[in-house]
């Protein structure tokens, strides 16, 4: 009920902002095109995979926030509650600024809450030292916006850190490992290994950023602004990419884009953060056939 | 106004505030596993080998130029065979000491913060933290340590090399036999005393200067670039605010060691 009522005050709000926006709403052929693309996907998923999702409605929460507020200089985050179960993919899309790349940095424990709590694989994290909260990281993987690839250290030893950091393989293995996930992800280890990060192209560092994430093989991956920056092309690369390992891998993703259309490619479940709350949340398919203005006005400013 | 100075106020309370749990965490992680052995070479030789040109030749001229002169003021007196002790005390006690930190503060302070700061803003200082290591652990403590170790090394190299250039003016334009300067040398070495009977008190002066100066340049240096924020304009200041806050500090902080040391040791 609360939420109904908070995504009725922000429509009306934005109303004034989406007028002008009509003229530029997805149009049907689009929204039917985008379903088009994610029954394809689905089908393969379970052709793929033998008919599990259904069985996994019990699936226990990986992620959960409740109720969450937080304030830096003024309020960023109130009353934010979501869950992602096993498997899932949640991508919480809104507009610049709306304090999406914060909810990564809670289910890190970056950062605290003020109030609520975000549990991960049903621990409360702000119960955690801070020691216990650097280990608890390393079920996590994580894709940061630009990369953030180290930049004094070669392809290899990026992709090797996380594992020479918590691991005892040997440096057989860890090559080993570093290969398979550059093939993962596309590149030609051969290729790439030797190289600095400068030397790489925008895509191809985050292709280098995800392969890090995912080298300690990680239950949970976390992507910040995956697409921005990248053209249609890689921005597709990158989102099958996405794709691939929620497909292959069951880890539970949360994606933080404001890249509407890979959102719907990808998504299990979508959060629209919008003025602090989040106005909406649900899958794709409902959210294209929300007759919310603000949402609609959303989706046609892509 | 009262509002913008009180909050001014404030962030500078914390940022000290800040920089001393800094030195508190990266201190304690000297004796904490995991080592990082390899980051610690690394650094010192960017902070030691890789100063040594500079600090060599400021060590030469500021040595040369000091024997000229204490030369031209003591031939007034007729004391010009004393140019070397005049030398070896300023060299070892305050000059060295001083001038290594400044240069080691400019070449190295600046670029601890040009790196730290770019890491963080680009996001890796996160990523550090997001694959479970300490970025205090992994980044401050490898410089501090590095920094405290080869100040001393490279102040001693600065005195020798002042000490040296001293000798070349002290023969070659005051025309003083090369064997009277360095045994004025050695005299004011032997004559300031010693402690333990056996450690001249210019080396306790020398030498403890340039350890508090390097954990001074690394931790203010890494403590502006963890605090960097506002992209590649902010890496720059962070790198200037570092130099200017490194500097000040070297010749303050050098103020009341001296004082200390003199009260202490007599």
């Amino acid at each position: 009920m609360m939420h109904d009522n908070q995504r009725t005050d922000v429509a009306h709000e934005s109303k004034e902002a989406g007028n002008h926006l009509d003229g530029d709403t997805l149009s049907p052929e689009e929204i039917k095109r985008a379903e088009e693309i994610r029954a394809a996907i689905r089908e393969e998923i379970e052709d793929e995979d033998a008919p599990q999702p259904e069985a996994k409605s019990e699936a226990e929460p990986v992620i959960e926030l409740r109720d969450i507020y937080l304030a830096f200089d003024r309020p960023v985050l109130e009353g934010v509650s979501f869950v992602a179960n096993e498997g899932e993919t949640i991508v919480v899309v809104g507009e610049s600024g709306t304090g999406k790349s914060t909810v990564l940095k809670l289910i890190l424990r970056l950062l605290s809450p003020d109030s609520g709590t975000v549990y991960v694989q049903g621990e409360d994290l702000g119960a955690l030292t801070y020691e216990e909260a650097l280990a608890k990281r390393q079920c996590m993987g994580m894709v940061f916006q630009g990369g953030a690839l180290f930049d004094s250290l070669s392809v290899f030893d990026n992709i090797a850190y996380p594992l020479r950091e918590h691991t005892d393989l040997d440096e057989d293995e860890i090559e080993a490992r570093v290969r398979e996930k550059l093939q993962f992800v596309d590149l030609d280890p051969d290729v790439v290994m030797a190289l600095a990060p400068s030397e790489l192209s925008g895509g191809m560092q985050k292709r280098v950023g995800v392969a890090r994430g995912l080298a300690a093989n990680p239950q949970i991956m976390l992507y910040d602004e995956p697409t921005s920056g990248l053209d249609p092309l890689t921005t597709g690369t990158v989102t099958n990419l996405i794709l691939k390992l929620q497909r292959e891998l069951n880890v539970t993703s949360v994606v933080v884009t404001h890249d509407i259309r890979s959102a719907f490619r990808m998504a299990s479940k979508i959060a629209l953060l919008a003025e602090k709350h989040i106005v909406f949340f649900g899958s794709p398919e409902e959210m294209a056939a929300s007759d919310d203005e603000y949402i609609q006005s959303f989706l046609g400013g892509y | 106004m009262i509002a913008q100075l009180n909050k001014a106020a404030k962030e500078k309370v914390h940022s000290i505030q800040e920089a001393f749990v800094l030195a508190v965490k990266a201190i304690r992680f000297i004796f904490a596993r995991p080592f990082y052995r390899q980051d610690l070479i690394q650094q010192m030789d960017v902070i030691g080998v890789q100063s040594l040109g500079i600090v060599v030749l400021t060590g030469f001229f500021t040595g040369m130029v000091l024997a000229l002169q204490s030369a031209v003021q003591m031939q007034r007196f007729g004391a010009t065979t004393y140019v070397g002790t005049l030398v070896s005390a300023s060299m070892i006690r305050e000059l060295g000491p001083v001038l290594a930190g400044l240069m080691v503060a400019g070449r190295v302070g600046s670029g601890i913060a040009a790196q730290i700061g770019s890491m963080k803003v680009t996001q890796q200082i996160d990523a550090l933290n997001v694959m479970g290591t300490d970025p205090i652990k992994k980044l401050v403590t490898p410089r501090l340590l590095a920094a405290i170790i080869m100040m001393p090394a490279l102040t001693v190299i600065a005195d020798v090399a002042g000490i040296f250039g001293g000798g070349i003016i002290a023969s070659v334009y005051v025309k003083l036999p090369y064997s009277m300067y360095w045994g004025t040398v050695w005299d004011q070495i032997a004559n300031g005393g010693f402690i333990l009977t056996f450690i001249p008190k210019d080396f306790v002066h020398g030498l403890l200067k340039p350890i508090v100066f390097g954990g001074l340049i690394a931790l203010t240096a890494c403590h502006f670039g963890l605090r960097t924020t506002g992209g590649t304009e902010g890496v720059g200041e962070s790198t200037t605010r570092t130099v200017v806050t490194s500097s000040i500090l070297i010749l303050v902080v050098d103020y009341f060691i001296t004082q200390t040391l003199l009260a202490v040791l007599g």
